[in-house]
C-alpha cells in the first residue's frame, strides 16, 4: 500500500531537502571559517610581535640594565635574570608538589580524600592567577612588610602545582592495569612499583607536562604585580624586589615612551619564542614517544 | 616465618608511602581554603566598614575612604559576557570542525594551533591589544559599527578604540583554547552510533552534527562556556592593557571600562592607605568566590555529560 | 515458503565488493532480496556481513578509507552510483543498530518523529499520527503512551530497540536494515522483537545480520550464508538449513566451524 500511492509526506520532503542541503553546505563553509577566524590572532599576534620585537633586540637588550626615562637603549638584562631565578624558584616548589599529588590521584585515587584533592586540583586550576598573586601578597609580603623574589616565586609555584598534578594523573593512568600486576606479581611492594616502575617509566612524559608547566608561568604577570613587584637593578636578593620579563613588558607597554614600547615588543618576541619553542619541541617528543610506543 | 615477617616489611613500606603521599596531598584542599581565609582576613576592615554596600555602590574613592566596586562588577561582568558571545560560537564550530570535518591529519595541525592561542603570554595579548586591536577598533570597526547599528544604545559614542569592546575581543581569544579544547572532548566522546543513527534516518552532514553530536553534547558544551566565562571573569593582564581603565557603568560598548582585576593591577602601586589595599585585596576575595562557584558549576555539567556517556 | 518466489525483487545486489583501508571485506557479492520478505544474513564473525548491509544504505562509504564497488539496484536505480545522494537513499532504506541507540537527549516522541522533523515536517497532528502509527507497528506504543515526554534513555534495553525500530519506520522506508538487533538484548527482549519482525514484513522488506542461527531459521524466508567476505550460499530458509549445498555450510550450520 505504501508504494504505490507518494504520500503527502515524501512530497514535502523532496521540497525541504533543496533547503536543507543549502544549509548543510552554508555550515560547513561556517565550520572552516569558525577555525580560520579563530586562528588570525594566533597569526597577527606572532606577526606583529615579530616584526615590531626584532629591531629592538641587540646586544644591548640581553646585557644592559633598563636605561633611566629620555635616555635612548638600555637593555631588559634584569628582567631576563629575574625572570629565570623566579621560575626555577616556583619549580622548586612548584614541580615536586604537583608530581607527588600526581601520583597520588593516579595511584590512591579512588577515594573520598582523593576526590577532594582532585576538586582542589581543578578549582586551583580554575582560580585567576591574580588572586594567588594576592593570597601571596596577604601571606608573605605584609608580614615580610617587603616587596621579594621569594614572593613571587612562592606564586608562581602555587600556578604551577595544578598543571602538573593534572597532567603527572592523566599520564600515569595511560600504564595499562597489566604492567601494574606485572610488578605486583614480581612480589614487588607497591611502592617501589610505583616509584620504579610506574613513575621511572613514565618520566619523559612526566618531564614534558612539567616544561609546559614552566612556559606557562614564565609569561604570568598578574601574580607578580605585588608579590615580586619591579625592580630596575640586578638582582638583589631573594628578599628584595625582582624585576621579571612579563612585568617589565608591561610597564613599558603602558608607558608613553616609544622607546620603552620597542623594548615592550623585543620582551614580548623573547617571551613568545621561548614559549611556543618549548611546546613545539615537547609535543613534538611526546608525539615520538607515542608513537614507537604504539609500533 | 620468614615469609610473614617480609609480607609484614611489605605493608609497612606501602603504608608509609601512601601517608607520605596522602600528606602532601592533602596540602592542597589545605592551600584552598589558606586561599579564602587569608583574603579574608585581610580584607577584613573594609568588610566590617562597607559590608554589602562594598557590591552594590559605584563610588570608589581611595582619597576619601569609600569603596564600591559595582561599576568594576559590571565591567567584568560585561567584558565576559561579550568574550562568550563571541567566543563561544567560534570555539564550539570551531570544536565541531576538528573532530567531524577536518581529517585527522589536518584535525591534528589544526588543533595544535588552537593550542597554541592558549600558550601566548596575557600581557602579550595586552601589548598586540594595545597596539594592534585598539587601533584596528577605533578606525576601522567600531566607526563601522556606529554607522550600521547606531541605533542601538550598545554601539554609540566615539570611537576610543581601548574600552568594553577591545577587552571582551581579547578575552574571547583568551576562553577560545578553552572552550574548544573542552567541547572537542565532549563532541569525541559522543558515540559514534549516534551519528550512524541520524545518517540512517536520511540526516545531511550538518544535520548529523545538529541532532547526534550538538544536542547530545548540550551539557558538556554548556559545561565548556561556563569553564570558558570562568577563565574570562579572572583574566587581568591583557584586559588591564585595553579596557581603558576608567569606571564608567555605560550603555555603550566603545566607551572604556574597568574591571575588578584591572582595578587591582592598576592600583596595586598607588594603595598607601590600609583601607584601600583592603579593599583590592576584597576585590580578590569576591573574585575567588566568583570563579569558585561559575567553576564549580562548570563542572557539575561538564561531569554530568561524562556520566551519561559512561551509562551508555 | 514456495510464495516468496513468487513476489517480485526488491533489492538486486550485484558483485558489491568493499573495502577497508585497502583490505577487501567483501569479494563479490550478488544475491536478490524479494519484496515484503525477511533476508536473514548468517555467518561467523568478521565474515562481512555487517560491511553488507552497512554497504545498502551506503553508511559504509561514510567510513574514512573504505571503498564500495558493484551495483545494488533498487526501483530500477543503482543506489551505488555517484549520482544517487546517499541522503536521500536512506530515506528508504532504514537501519536499526546492534546496540540501542534512541538519541539520549531526545524525548521518546521526539526520538521518533527525528527522521520526520529533519525531512521539515512540523504539523503537530501529522507527527502525532505518526508517532502512535509507529509506535504500535513497533509494538510499544501501549508501554509508552503516557510518557511520551519522557528521556528516549528511561526505556529499557529492548523498549529502546523497538524505539529504534520504530524510529526507522517513521520514515516510512521501502528496506529496514538490522544489524544484530537482538545481540544486546535478553533472551524475552529477543523474543518479543523476532515477532514483531514477522508482523513487520507486510510494511516493509527486512534484512537482518544476525550470529544467531536458530534466530535467523525462526524468523527469515531466506538466508544468506557469507564467510570471508563471500555469499557461499543463499536460498529459501528451511532449505539451508535443513539440505544446505555447500558443504562449509553444512559445518557452519552444524556447529563444527573453527
Amino acid at each position: 500500500m505504501r508504494r504505490t500511492q507518494p504520500s503527502a509526506l515524501s512530497q514535502l520532503v523532496e521540497i525541504t531537502y533543496k533547503r536543507r542541503r543549502l544549509v548543510t553546505r552554508a555550515m560547513m563553509i561556517v565550520l572552516i571559517a569558525a577555525f580560520l577566524v579563530a586562528t588570525v590572532p594566533l597569526f597577527s599576534v606572532f606577526f606583529h610581535v615579530v616584526r615590531q620585537g626584532l629591531p629592538a633586540l641587540n646586544m644591548d637588550f640581553f646585557t644592559h640594565l633598563p636605561a633611566p626615562v629620555g635616555e635612548a637603549g638600555g637593555g631588559l638584562a634584569n628582567a631576563l635574570l629575574g625572570t629565570i631565578i623566579l621560575v626555577v624558584l616556583a619549580s622548586v616548589i612548584g614541580i615536586p608538589w604537583g608530581v607527588v599529588i600526581g601520583i597520588f590521584l593516579s595511584e590512591y585515587g579512588k577515594s573520598r580524600f582523593a576526590a577532594l584533592v582532585r576538586f582542589s586540583v581543578d578549582m586551583l586550576a580554575s582560580i585567576p592567577s591574580i588572586v594567588i598573586g594576592l593570597f601571596v601578597y596577604a601571606l608573605v609580603v605584609i608580614p615580610m612588610k617587603r616587596f621579594s623574589g621569594l614572593a613571587g616565586g612562592l606564586a608562581l609555584g602555587i600556578l604551577m602545582v595544578p598543571t602538573i598534578a593534572r597532567t603527572t594523573e592523566e599520564i600515569l593512568k595511560l600504564i595499562p592495569v597489566h604492567i601494574r600486576e606485572a610488578g605486583l606479581g614480581l612480589g614487588v611492594p607497591r611502592w617501589k612499583m610505583i616509584l620504579f616502575i610506574i613513575v621511572r617509566g613514565s618520566m619523559g612524559a612526566i618531564a614534558t607536562g612539567v616544561i609546559l608547566s614552566v612556559a606557562r608561568v614564565a609569561g604570568e604577570t598578574a601574580p607578580l604585580l605585588f608579590t615580586a613587584l619591579s625592580s630596575r637593578f640586578w638582582f638583589g636578593g631573594l628578599d628584595q624586589p625582582i624585576a621579571s620579563l612579563p612585568v617589565q613588558i608591561f610597564n613599558y607597554a603602558i608607558s608613553p615612551f616609544e622607546e620603552w614600547q620597542s623594548q615592550a615588543w623585543g620582551g614580548a618576541l623573547v617571551l613568545i619564542l621561548f614559549v611556543f619553542v618549548t611546546n613545539i619541541i615537547t609535543r613534538l617528543a611526546l608525539r615520538r614517544a607515542h608513537g614507537s610506543g604504539q609500533s | 616465618m620468614k615469609i610473614i615477617r617480609k609480607r609484614r616489611d611489605i605493608h609497612h613500606g606501602d603504608r608509609y608511602f601512601y601517608f607520605l603521599l596522602k600528606g602532601l596531598a592533602s596540602g592542597l584542599p589545605l592551600l584552598l581554603f589558606l586561599i579564602a581565609a587569608f583574603l579574608l582576613k585581610a580584607s577584613w576592615p573594609t568588610i566590617n566598614e562597607f559590608g554589602a554596600a562594598f557590591l552594590f555602590t559605584q563610588d570608589w574613592d581611595p582619597v576619601g575612604e569609600h569603596f564600591g566596586v559595582l561599576a568594576f562588577a559590571f565591567g567584568t561582568i560585561v567584558s565576559s559576557l561579550i568574550a562568550i558571545a563571541i567566543g563561544a560560537p567560534l570555539s564550539i564550530f570551531t570544536a565541531l570542525f576538528l573532530t567531524e570535518l577536518a581529517s585527522s591529519r589536518v584535525a591534528k595541525v589544526a588543533g595544535f594551533l588552537v593550542e597554541m592561542l592558549a600558550a601566548i603570554p596575557s600581557v602579550v595579548y595586552g601589548l598586540w591589544g594595545i597596539f594592534v586591536l585598539a587601533p584596528i577598533l577605533r578606525i576601522h570597526v567600531e566607526p563601522f559599527l556606529g554607522k550600521t547599528l547606531g541605533f542601538l544604545p550598545l554601539f554609540q559614542g566615539p570611537p576610543y578604540g581601548v574600552g568594553m569592546l577591545a577587552a571582551g575581543i581579547v578575552l574571547a581569544i583568551m576562553i577560545i583554547p578553552t572552550i574548544t579544547s573542552v567541547s572537542r572532548e565532549v563532541f569525541r566522546s559522543v558515540p559514534q552510533s549516534y551519528r550512524e543513527a541520524a545518517m540512517a534516518l536520511g540526516a545531511t552532514r550538518w544535520e548529523v552534527m545538529r541532532i547526534a553530536v550538538l544536542k547530545t553534547g548540550s551539557t558538556g558544551i554548556l559545561g565548556a562556556v561556563i569553564l570558558g566565562l570562568g577563565r574570562a571573569l579572572g583574566e587581568t593582564m591583557a584586559v588591564t592593557m585595553v579596557i581603558g581603565n576608567r569606571a564608567d557603568i555605560s550603555a555603550s560598548l566603545f566607551s572604556p571600562a574597568q574591571t575588578m582585576s584591572s582595578v587591582i593591577a592598576n592600583e596595586y602601586a598607588e594603595a598607601t592607605s590600609a583601607t584601600h589595599v583592603a579593599a583590592l585585596l576584597e576585590i580578590g576575595l569576591v573574585l575567588f568566590l566568583l570563579t569558585f562557584i561559575v567553576n564549580s558549576l562548570a563542572r557539575v555539567f561538564v561531569w554530568r555529560a561524562s556520566l551519561g556517556r559512561s551509562a551508555r | 515458503m514456495n510464495t516468496t518466489e513468487l513476489r517480485e525483487t526488491l533489492l538486486d545486489v550485484r558483485n558489491l565488493h568493499a573495502s577497508f583501508g585497502g583490505i577487501a571485506a567483501l569479494h563479490g557479492i550478488s544475491l536478490s532480496v524479494i519484496a515484503n520478505s525477511v533476508t536473514a544474513i548468517i555467518g561467523p564473525s568478521g565474515c562481512g556481513k555487517s560491511t553488507f548491509i552497512r554497504c545498502l544504505n551506503r553508511l559504509h562509504e561514510e567510513v574514512p578509507g573504505a571503498t564500495t564497488q558493484g551495483e545494488v539496484w533498487l526501483d530500477g536505480q543503482d543506489i551505488l552510483s555517484a549520482d544517487v545522494d546517499p541522503v536521500t537513499l536512506r530515506r528508504k532504506i532504514g537501519m536499526v543498530f546492534q546496540k540501542p541507540n534512541p538519541f539520549p537527549a531526545m524525548s521518546i516522541y521526539e526520538n521518533v518523529v527525528a527522521g520526520l522533523t529533519l525531512a521539515g515536517v512540523r504539523r503537530r497532528s501529522v507527527l502525532n499520527e505518526v508517532v502512535e502509527k509507529t509506535l504500535n507497528l513497533a509494538a510499544l506504543w501501549d508501554e509508552v503512551k503516557d510518557k511520551l515526554h519522557h528521556p528516549g534513555s528511561s526505556l529499557s534495553g529492548g523498549q529502546q530497540q523497538r524505539l529504534c525500530i520504530a524510529r526507522a519506520l517513521a520514515i516510512e522506508p521501502r528496506v529496514l536494515l538490522m544489524d544484530e538487533p537482538t545481540s544486546a538484548l535478553d533472551p524475552i527482549s529477543t523474543a518479543r522483537i523476532e515477532e514483531l519482525i514477522g508482523e513487520l514484513k507486510r510494511e516493509v522488506t527486512i534484512v537482518i545480520v544476525t550470529h544467531n542461527m536458530q534466530q535467523a531459521a525462526r524468523i527469515s524466508d531466506k538466508t544468506g550464508f557469507f564467510l570471508l567476505g563471500e555469499l557461499v550460499e543463499f536460498t529459501d530458509t528451511s532449505v539451508l538449513f535443513t539440505a544446505p549445498k555447500d558443504p562449509r555450510t553444512e559445518r557452519y550450520i552444524t556447529g563444527r566451524f573453527g
